[in-house]
């Protein structure tokens, strides 16, 4: 019995970890009924060996499936084990996980067999099971099965704390090409159902606090990077798209990493393309956080992110007109934009020059990347780099910093 | 320099500082009773721990800075950083003597010391909601020890009480010697002297729950299954799970 477990369980998070989500945060749901569990805390209970943070049990439910997506292991034509979950057993081990502290909750997916709605209405009940007989208030995550009607997502939204529908591919032409029985209008769909109903659900509140939650910590969605031929100015105004249109909370950018040997697909044995997908998820970061609009980032002249640079510094030496910030009058939305400044240390820069006028020691014990950020800052006293072009400015910052990347831009592989 | 010698508690800490304005003590050097040798200095100022002059402190303290920035401070004093008492002192001086809220002054040398020791005192608790890794007893208890950095319980207390409030647990620490005993009530601190070998595997068998080893053996079993091998970036992991938690974390056993 516990063999037969360990083993299904071994199937099932290895199918499921190309799901690259591991998010718990951003629900409100407490532990209101001295029940088990609650969920606003966002943590990270262990990291594996690729850096990726453990917050969730991350399981399919089965990894059979009607479907054959040329870039997931779980396809038909794949020839793997296959294992199947029950209802009991998924919930046996999230509790017994969540009791002992292991994770945060629950990231429910499956493969789809039979048909979207029966697949996703076996997702429903585990979700159901563990907050109506468990009394467990920990992170649901749930998979939306592509083509599930809306009541059945209706009712997922009720129990779950996120709801998510992977778009798979940045375009359509790519995902026709590598998933031909999905289709993008069975994923949108249900996208903007969910967000109207978590809208209608956020207006009822306003009225009933009663009201139960729907999907408090929204919706997000992934697409895999680096499989199809996609410039990053697609998939960044694709993801722009999803933050306006959606609102959705987060959009994941998953490097593809070799499975197959599909011709339609990169070789087993290629890199998986890791800077690509950090820049990336540096530009998501600007746009959401730092007030940078997504044509500011990349745009017809550049669909390119650099992968020498981080996105915020590229976009500072095409715009040297901009600078010098003087960190000691330039409003916030200027000074977080500085290459070497985050959003804390912008706001720390703005609450402590009502007290002092900052000095380079001043800047440098509040935790900014001064090496960078010197190029482009001027304090009273000090603006020391002036009038050097971008590209010098560039290879200034490429010999006094230390990029993990760094082996993989050494002058030879310019060859290839 | 004057030696001002309090208890080792918060209040004490607070009583001091309430005791160096109202004596007019002249250049006070505030320590923990018993780790000072007083004679270099003469004699030494003895703070009995009162209520009533610490909460008057505090409440003067949260009238200049924000509750957070007051959490800040007690945070920064749960480090157990050697002189850290006089910084929280010349902090609360500096606050007292300043019309504008002084935790924003990240140009005070102080002001900044509090803030970095305080997020180093965060990170530590947030790192042991993370790690606690409990063991289900045969009678039912979830228990776990950890050796944190700073003394945190005080901090995780409430976390855990939220969460796990329908199963009784314990969460020691190993290195000050004592934990945080929940008994489906309430969160009590206990005194005890935990045999640490407890921890290793040869007992598992006569005091855990009979299905502590299987869940374990699950919990690593996932845990390997998760990675991503094509991704491996050990410098990342060890970055994020520093090896001195390994020890209590079972799926790095």
């Amino acid at each position: 019995m516990s063999d037969r477990i360990t083993e299904k369980l071994s199937i099932l998070a290895d199918a499921a970890k190309y799901d690259v989500s591991c998010a718990s945060s951003g629900s409100d749901r407490k532990n209101h009924n001295k029940g088990l569990g609650n969920a606003s805390n966002g943590i990270c209970h262990a990291y594996t060996e690729d850096g990726r943070c453990v917050s969730l049990l991350k399981i399919l439910l089965t990894n059979v499936c009607i479907f054959n997506c040329a870039y997931c292991v779980s396809r038909k034509s794949n020839d793997i084990r296959r294992a199947a979950f029950t209802v009991q057993e998924i919930v046996d081990l999230t509790i017994n996980f969540y009791r002992r502290n292991y994770i945060e909750g629950l990231f429910l997916s499956s493969g789809i067999f039979k048909n979207a709605d029966y697949t996703m209405e076996r997702l429903v009940q585990v979700a159901k099971k563990l907050r109506t007989e468990h009394k467990f208030n920990g992170y649901i995550h749930l998979k939306t099965i592509p083509g599930a009607s809306e009541e059945i997502i209706k009712e997922a939204g009720l129990y779950a704390d996120r709801l998510s529908i992977n778009v798979e591919m940045p375009t359509e032409k790519s995902l026709a090409l590598l998933a031909p029985d999905k289709n993008r209008q069975d994923m949108l769909k249900p996208m903007q159902f969910v967000q109207e109903a978590i809208k209608e659900n956020e207006d009822a509140k306003k009225i009933f606090k009663s009201t139960p939650s729907f999907a408090p910590a929204g919706q997000s969605t992934q697409m895999v990077i680096g499989a199809t031929p996609e410039t990053d100015l697609e998939i960044l105004y694709l993801a722009n798209g999803f933050y306006k249109k959606f609102n959705m909370k987060r959009v994941y950018y998953s490097g593809y990493v070799p499975i197959s040997n599909d011709n339609r697909l990169p070789a087993i044995g290629t890199p998986v393309p890791m800077i690509r997908e950090n820049r990336l998820y540096q530009a998501d970061w600007l746009m959401r956080f730092y007030g940078f609009k997504v044509q500011e980032i990349v745009n017809a002249d550049n669909p390119l992110l650099d992968t020498d640079i981080d996105p915020k510094l590229s976009w500072a030496l095409r715009n040297l007109h901009l600078f010098p910030v003087d960190v000691n009058k330039a409003d916030y939305q200027l000074i977080v934009r500085v290459p070497g400044i985050g959003v804390q240390s912008a706001n720390k820069i703005c609450a402590a020059r009502r007290f002092a006028n900052l000095s380079v020691n001043h800047l440098q014990k509040i935790g900014i990347a001064y090496n960078k950020a010197k190029y482009f800052i001027s304090t009273n006293t000090v603006f020391e780099k002036r009038d050097w072009p971008p590209g010098q400015i560039k290879s200034f910052i490429l010999s006094e910093g230390n990029s993990k990347y760094k082996p993989n831009f050494s002058p030879q592989l310019k060859l290839f | 320099m004057k030696l001002v010698l309090y208890d080792g508690s918060f209040a004490g800490l607070l009583t001091a500082v309430f005791e160096i304005y109202e004596y007019k003590v002249g250049q006070p050097d505030i320590r923990k009773a018993g780790t000072a040798n007083g004679s270099l200095f003469g004699n030494p100022h003895t703070v009995e721990t009162n209520l009533d002059k610490s909460k008057r402190v505090f409440k003067k303290l949260q009238e200049r800075v924000t509750p957070w920035a007051a959490r800040q401070l007690y945070n920064a004093w749960l480090s157990e950083l050697k002189d850290i008492e006089n910084v929280i002192l010349r902090y609360i001086q500096y606050s007292l003597n300043t019309k504008l809220a002084v935790e924003n002054n990240y140009t005070h040398a102080d002001v900044l010391m509090i803030q970095q020791t305080s997020r180093k005192v965060h990170r530590e608790k947030h790192r042991m909601e993370a790690f606690v890794r409990f063991q289900l007893t045969r009678d039912q208890l979830y228990y776990c020890i950890i050796q944190p950095d700073y003394n945190v319980l005080p901090l995780i207390s409430k976390h855990f009480e939220d969460r796990y409030a329908d199963q009784r647990w314990l969460i020691y620490d190993g290195l000050r010697k004592y934990g945080l005993y929940y008994d489906l009530e309430k969160v009590e601190e206990v005194q005890m002297n935990f045999e640490a070998d407890l921890n290793s595997l040869q007992h598992l068998q006569e005091v855990f729950d009979e299905k502590e080893e299987l869940y374990q053996q699950l919990w690593k079993q996932y845990f390997n299954s998760v990675n991503i091998g094509a991704r491996k970036n050990m410098k990342l992991h060890i970055q994020h799970m520093p090896k001195r938690y390994w020890k209590y974390l079972i799926e790095k056993q």
